[in-house]
């Protein structure tokens, strides 16, 4: 894949990757076996007939190869770009068995960027209504797949959205120069040419309850309103100016712009040694958000080894390649104040690794040796938890975990006519794996709403005949 | 986008709006606030929600113009639209048959108690208010606080209005000489901390509505989040209130001054834009404390 120059790309907003040529999609897809029993496609969460639209790169049908996707996957674009391929469809591919496997990931973002700058894809035709109308909170990727596949079916569907703008983490949380805006964009209006109606600054739970929807006719909610809120650590010196939750630091700049202050009205600090404690995606996406608004040393501290970071290769390598400096088997204890209650540094554990925990990964404990960082801003990435106003105001609802809803295989909860999934009912997993959810609530909700006319006119049968 | 019904001068750092919200009023309780934006480049902040309506379906809120958001808010005039308003946002004040309360509220700290007054007026308890401020004409809604209180005392710094010193004064007054339930104290953090100082010998109940930075205010971020008895929380969905006698005050009044070099920038910005026609009397108090 193409990238923009490390140096440069350090310092702005761009996008990092440049995607695929025509030319080089079209060798890639060469590549590909066609295999009979694709493993590729077990490894793909919403299982994309991988061969089929590969198939068809080679025939340069670029939007027969689209179509196949977007039967499965709503968000095309995005997923080419935010999926972690190398543990699913990439870690499949045969040919990773030897050599590299296929870029999956690349083509499919081919595919989608192909047809948005050279397609006449037709507007879609709005689907005749059915007159059903369905609630959908939260318009995450979870949120927007049940609206769509159901605006398809002919239902009228009002997506309810707390913040300002519709995207969900798309949005406030994974940056500009991985996902640009204008994509995220361009899929939120194809979900309304279909007639999908967004109101945001909704909060449901508060600005309107589940209960009150139902009152005015909506026959079934789909909850798809993420892990949002933030973890934190509750070590000394955690509310030091200065200390960031990585939530707080990435909405700031992604959703409100901060990295444009003043022009943007909204603030960010910015530093020149940055401590991001954690290793995930959202740590990559700190960590190099804080080296574009102009820090001179920005360091990934993470409690086990580099074998173990659960973010996307992708990341990490840019992260690298963009000088960010990685501090494995680190883990802060305690974080300092300067006279003025700003950060002045972070004392941190050695740890070792020891056996592995359940989930499989070696579990670090501490050396008993210390260390001392010297940094102005300390961000904090390790992990979110489930969002709580709305779940705190549907009684009776079944949750675990702390919260998470607990839905059956088909995202429906225990109560009637109400259906979650995506990051409040899995925990924080990925945007593949919450359209998953999405298409498979989409399903369960026609027929949940088909079987309450059923009953409807069995109840009024009888009335009828007397 | 919401529309500006109705605009009042209440003094020359106040200013209150009556906007037309017809869901966040008929769903706001004593106790909750909203989130702003005032258009497309601006920043979310928070405003209690100081009065609602749910038959005219509005709502009134109450500011004082102290940094770029609320002074540019200042200039918002009947019929202009608003582009977000998200809410009623918060945890609602714990209203209930107490018996004797007081409620004490220093300069814009009364937009939170006046509906706090309403509620506990409408559970027929009796409640003394002492409003507090610099001086007589920064004294906010004492008319309206005068209709619905059992008792009212006034006191200001410069005793240009009621009596002169501090509102912990009269405070102890009262719980002296009455059988006090709670007291709700919302104005100045150091107000709110005096007041926090002055009844924990008194071992009585005391609430504080606390005014951390916020950003999206719906739990998502942890930009509000404070010490409450050793334990962090985060202010827009487990708060604004705590009790009082549990609040990290010092560690509060810090992080409200994080932003304090950009708020400056921002305001210097606004005020070379609008050419000296926007006022700002309010930026006296550097740190924003005397924010609420
Ligand atoms: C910084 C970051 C980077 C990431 N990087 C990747 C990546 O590279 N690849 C990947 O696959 N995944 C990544 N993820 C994870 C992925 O984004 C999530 O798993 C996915 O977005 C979950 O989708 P969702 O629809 O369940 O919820 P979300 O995207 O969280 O959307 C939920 C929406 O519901 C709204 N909401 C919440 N409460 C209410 C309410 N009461 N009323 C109305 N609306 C409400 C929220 O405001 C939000 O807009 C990343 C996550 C983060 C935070
Ligand atoms: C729950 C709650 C309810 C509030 N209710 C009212 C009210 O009814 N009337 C009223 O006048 N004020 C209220 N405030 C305070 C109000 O939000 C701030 O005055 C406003 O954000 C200042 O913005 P500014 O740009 O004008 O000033 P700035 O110059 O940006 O800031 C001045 C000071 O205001 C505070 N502040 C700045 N940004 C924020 C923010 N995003 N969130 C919270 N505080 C901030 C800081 O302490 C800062 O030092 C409330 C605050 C909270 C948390
Ligand atoms: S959706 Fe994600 S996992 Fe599935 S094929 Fe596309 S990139 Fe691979
Ligand atoms: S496993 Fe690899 S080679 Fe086989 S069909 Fe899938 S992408 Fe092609
Ligand atoms: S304002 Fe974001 S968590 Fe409270």
């Amino acid at each position: 894949m193409r990238t923009r120059d490390p140096k440069k790309r350090a310092k702005n907003f761009l996008e990092v990757s440049l995607g695929i040529t025509e030319t080089q999609a079209v060798k890639e897809a060469k590549r590909c076996l066609q295999c009979k029993r694709p493993k590729c496609v077990e490894g793909c969460p919403v299982e994309i007939d991988i061969p089929r639209f590969i198939s068809m790169i080679r025939e340069k049908d670029y939007t027969g190869g689209l179509q196949v996707i977007r039967e499965y996957n709503l968000l095309p674009a995005i997923c080419g770009r935010v999926c972690p391929q190398e543990n699913q469809c990439q870690g499949g591919c045969i040919l990773g068995k030897k050599k590299t496997p296929i870029a999956i990931g690349a083509l499919e973002r081919f595919l989608a960027d192909y047809e948005a700058a050279y397609g006449d894809a037709e507007a879609p035709v709005k689907a005749k209504p059915n007159g059903h109308k369905v609630a959908v909170i939260g318009s995450g990727p979870a949120g927007l797949t049940v609206a769509s596949d159901l605006a398809k079916l002919g239902y009228e569907i009002t997506i309810f959205e707390a913040l300002h703008e519709p995207g969900g983490v798309l949005v406030y949380g994974i940056p500009e120069f991985r996902l640009p805006k204008k994509i995220i964009q361009g899929e939120i209006e194809y979900v309304k040419s279909l007639g999908v109606e967004i109101k945001v600054n909704w909060v449901v739970g508060r600005t309107e309850t589940i209960d009150e929807l139902f009152e005015e006719g909506y026959e079934a909610a789909f909850i798809g309103t993420g892990a949002g809120a933030p973890r934190y650590m509750s070590i000394p010196g955690e509310n030091l100016n200065n200390v960031y939750f990585a939530s707080e630091f990435l909405t700031r700049v992604n959703l409100m712009k901060a990295d444009r202050f003043p022009e943007y009205d909204t603030p960010v600090k910015k530093a020149t040694n940055v401590a991001v404690i954690g290793g995930g995606n959202v740590a990559m996406d700190a960590a190099r958000t804080a080296l574009r608004l102009g820090a001179k040393n920005v360091y990934i501290v993470y409690r086990r080894s580099e074998y173990e970071l659960p973010s996307r290769q992708e990341e990490v390598e840019h992260a690298k390649e963009e000088g960010i400096k990685f501090k494995y088997l680190t883990s802060p204890k305690e974080i300092v104040s300067d006279e003025k209650g700003y950060v002045k540094a972070m004392i941190c554990d050695r740890m070792v690794l020891c056996e592995p925990d359940p989930s499989g990964r070696r579990r670090p404990e501490c050396s008993g040796d210390e260390f001392t960082m010297k940094v102005d801003q300390v961000i904090m990435a390790i992990g979110q938890a489930s969002n709580p106003i709305l779940t705190h105001s549907v009684k009776g609802l079944n949750l675990w975990g702390g919260g998470y809803i607990e839905v059956d295989e088909n995202g429906a909860t225990n109560l009637p006519g109400i259906f979650a999934g995506g990051d409040i009912a899995t925990g924080a997993a990925t945007v593949i794996s919450a359209m998953g959810a999405g298409k498979r609530a989409a399903r369960a909700i026609d027929s949940y709403i088909k079987s309450l006319k059923v009953s409807l006119r069995k109840k009024r049968k009888p009335s009828a005949a007397k | 986008m919401f529309k500006v019904l109705e605009k009042e001068v209440v003094n020359d750092q106040v200013d209150s709006l009556v906007i037309d919200a017809p869901y966040i009023a008929s769903h706001a309780q004593a106790g909750n606030f909203v989130v702003v934006r005032m258009h497309e480049k601006g920043e979310r902040i928070p405003l209690t929600i100081a009065d609602s309506d749910t038959a005219r379906g509005t709502i009134t809120l109450l500011f004082q113009k102290i940094g770029k958001s609320t002074e540019e808010f200042g200039t918002l005039k009947q019929g202009d639209l608003i582009r977000d308003i998200a809410g009623p946002l918060g945890h609602p004040t714990p209203i209930k048959k107490y018996g004797h309360c007081v409620l004490v509220g220093g300069g814009i700290g009364v937009a939170t108690l006046y509906p706090i007054l309403k509620a506990l007026k409408q559970k027929k308890n009796k409640v003394t208010v002492i409003l507090g401020a610099r001086s007589h004409d920064l004294i906010v809604w004492e008319d309206k606080f005068r209709e619905l209180a059992s008792d009212i005392l006034v006191i200001t710094d410069d005793g240009s209005s009621g009596i002169k010193g501090v509102v912990t004064m009269p405070l102890k007054e009262v719980i002296e000489s009455s059988a006090v339930k709670i007291a709700m104290a919302v104005g100045p953090v150091r107000m709110m901390q005096a007041v926090a100082e002055l009844t924990r010998p008194y071992k009585l109940q005391t609430l504080v509505s606390l005014n951390p930075v916020m950003v999206e205010g719906t739990g998502m971020c942890g930009a509000c989040r404070v010490h409450i008895a050793g334990k962090t929380k985060f202010a827009c969905i487990e708060g604004p209130e705590f009790n009082a006698h549990d609040v990290d005050f010092e560690e509060l009044i810090n992080r409200q001054g994080f932003y304090r070099e950009e708020e400056a920038e921002s305001m210097e910005k606004y005020k070379k834009k609008c050419k000296g026609k926007c006022k700002n009397k309010g930026s006296k108090d550097p740190r924003g404390q005397g924010v609420k």
